[in-house]
């Protein structure tokens, strides 16, 4: 009962947050320079049509009506047409979500596969080689620009010894065969029609994108990880339980890793503004399909309807990210679940 | 005043102690001086006009006349980056102080007053933070209009909740200490005692905070000019020149983007490390 009113009051924070991120939204939708009926209205247009586009986008309203107009097509699912591509905004990002989430899942995935027993073996063996190499990638992650590191590896691994596939997009339009849309997710889709082929091809092209992605969620994650396992590894319930008889591989996974594991996931909520932040650039640089380029090309063609969807997407999802970081640790910390 | 000169050359004997039992933090923070003093007289020892094209040196090679090589439109790439320090050293600097003094500034009033003003001030720095924070000065940069100046305001408004809370935090731990409270009882007013009581025992830390900031502000602004937002074409910047150079990677022109890109790294990593240097000299406990 007690965790059931905790999970409760946990979910309903996030309500005003999710408030708050699509008000911003709206001032910044607003905010744009110069008259939006004049803009959307075009470069040829004479007063008359501007006046029927101020009419239509109800721009001559209060700001109070324009932004229950606003919430009100929110529900409905209108972001409003992209004048780039001719298409609803939601339509088009949804249709270029799953190669984001499969960028952003598989760079999440290496980050925590690498940067977990990294920061484990650095906090068990100081000193030593594996620590130096913690804290040398802990280093570069933070100081390196993503764009910069993608570009490294692209010149080495493409380029220099030719084992990476070409870093453009996620298909060889010329070499594969493109799966019909069942789930969105090339990975999914090529399986599932059986194109083995094709699921090799495109896994390759997802490794360096992954890695560029990676190393920014990997840095935090080894850094935290390390930090806190030789705090827990000093502590007093560690010595007893290797004093009592306990294995040392007993001690180091159910002593220490999981009591070091708060830490860690809280971690995660920052690493995921990271991974969202630094999809953007990562997908600039291999021409991703996903929503990051689509919004940088947006930006550039001043695509506002665009852009301003794909803020709310984003902020969205990281609210709701961040609401599952805090579940899982009241999940996972008894005191949490008493705090008041 | 003897006080005041004890306690400088305390700190100053405690940065030397830093300085020689640290040498990289100590080179870091030469080569940030040095960063600096490009900034400053770049234009003047560079070898060439940044923005002079010549059709006849494409794509050099990296030699003695040109150490950087030359880039698509044949511009020499050293002037050029040493041109960029000065507006990607000025960007985040200019963002990290604006949203200092405001983060300051707010998270004093925040601390100090507490209630409703307090809730109001944390709500809207929750609001900031609830956006990745590269998505919303990307949505910011769109909206008030792709320019240089409004790059440095993108940059400053997502660093803003890091002093505010940090300030915030200070503020409402000091504001209940015994001191203030005297302060207080001598008939000071809110506003003296925020100002000459609580702030000035505050700033070091807060200065701490900043230089840590300063390398991921620089991160950031040079992201955001990387996909082609603020600067323009052909002004030199780091982030632009190392997307300028990209498309050569296929011909194997590696020097276009491989000089700024280092240049970038060199300048966040100084700044980390005198940062990290800075905090232990001020903040020892707070050690990792």
């Amino acid at each position: 009962m007690n965790t059931l009113i905790t999970i409760l009051r946990r979910v309903l924070v996030a309500v005003p947050t999710i408030i708050g991120v699509v008000i911003v939204t709206f001032i910044l939708q607003r905010a744009l320079p110069g008259d939006p009926a004049v803009f959307y209205a075009g470069p040829s247009a004479n007063p008359e049509v501007v006046a029927r586009v101020r009419e239509q986008l109800g721009l001559d309203q209060p700001v109070f009506m324009q932004f229950l107009d606003f919430i009100r097509r929110l529900t409905h699912g209108d972001l409003g047409l992209s004048i780039s591509s001719g298409h609803p905004v939601l339509d088009d990002l949804l249709s270029r979500a799953p190669a984001s989430i499969e960028l952003t899942l598989a760079a999440l995935l290496f980050a925590i596969v690498v940067g977990l027993p990294l920061g484990m073996l650095a906090a068990l063996k100081p000193g030593t080689l594996v620590d130096h190499a913690c804290r040398v990638i802990v280093t570069v992650g933070a100081a390196f620009p993503t764009f910069f590191v993608a570009l490294i590896l692209i010149f080495v691994f493409y380029y220099q010894l030719g084992i990476a596939p070409e870093p453009l997009g996620q298909l060889n339009e010329i070499y594969d065969t493109i799966p019909t849309t069942v789930t969105g997710f090339l990975l999914i889709d090529t399986l599932l029609a059986g194109d083995t082929a094709t699921f090799q091809s495109v896994a390759m092209k997802l490794v360096l994108p992954m890695i560029s992605l990676g190393l920014f969620a990997l840095a935090p994650i080894a850094r935290i990880t390390r930090a806190a396992m030789l705090e827990t590894l000093s502590s007093d319930y560690c010595r007893t339980a290797r004093a009592m008889g306990l294995s040392y591989s007993r001690m180091v996974f159910s002593y220490a890793l999981r009591n070091a594991m708060l830490p860690i996931i809280s971690i995660l909520g920052m690493v995921f503004s990271f991974l969202l932040g630094g999809s953007v650039l990562v997908e600039q640089v291999f021409a991703w399909p996903g929503i990051g380029a689509y919004a940088v090309s947006a930006v550039m063609a001043s695509d506002y309807a665009a852009v301003q969807g794909f803020v709310l997407l984003m902020a969205v999802l990281y609210v709701l990210l961040n609401l599952v970081v805090d579940l899982v640790i009241t999940a996972i910390d008894p005191r949490v679940r008493y705090e008041h | 005043m003897s006080t005041k000169k004890t306690a400088f050359s305390e700190f100053m004997s405690d940065a030397r102690y830093i300085a020689s039992t640290n040498k990289l933090t100590f080179g870091a923070a030469l080569i940030l001086l040095a960063l600096v003093v490009l900034a400053v007289i770049g234009p003047a020892i560079a070898p060439y006009d940044p923005i002079a094209t010549d059709a006849a040196k494409t794509l050099l090679k990296p030699s003695w006349a040109h150490p950087f090589g030359t880039d698509a439109l044949g511009r020499d790439i050293l002037s050029r980056v040493i041109y960029a320090t000065r507006l990607d050293l000025g960007i985040a600097v200019g963002a990290v102080a604006v949203s200092f003094f405001i983060g300051l500034a707010l998270g004093s009033i925040a601390g100090y007053a507490g209630g409703w003003t307090d809730t109001i001030i944390g709500r809207l720095m929750d609001t900031i933070m609830a956006f990745p924070l590269f998505v919303l000065a990307m949505g910011i940069v769109a909206a008030l209009g792709n320019n240089v100046f409004n790059i440095m305001v993108a940059t400053a408004i997502i660093n803003l909740p890091f002093y505010t809370r940090f300030a915030r935090a200070e503020v409402n731990v000091i504001s209940k200490l015994t001191y203030v409270e005297a302060a207080r009882m001598g008939g000071n007013g809110s506003v003296r005692i925020l100002a000459t009581h609580i702030t000035p025992n505050i700033l070091p830390k807060m200065v701490v905070q900043a230089s840590l900031n300063l390398g991921w502000a620089i991160l950031n602004a040079a992201g955001l000019s990387f996909i082609g937002l603020g600067v323009r074409p052909p002004t030199p910047e780091w982030g632009i020149m190392v997307s300028e150079g990209a498309p050569y990677i296929f011909s194997g022109e590696w020097w276009t983007f491989v000089f700024p890109g280092l240049a970038l790294v060199i300048a966040v990593f100084c700044f980390n490390l005198v940062g990290d240097g800075l905090r232990d000299l001020i903040d020892p406990r707070a050690r990792t």
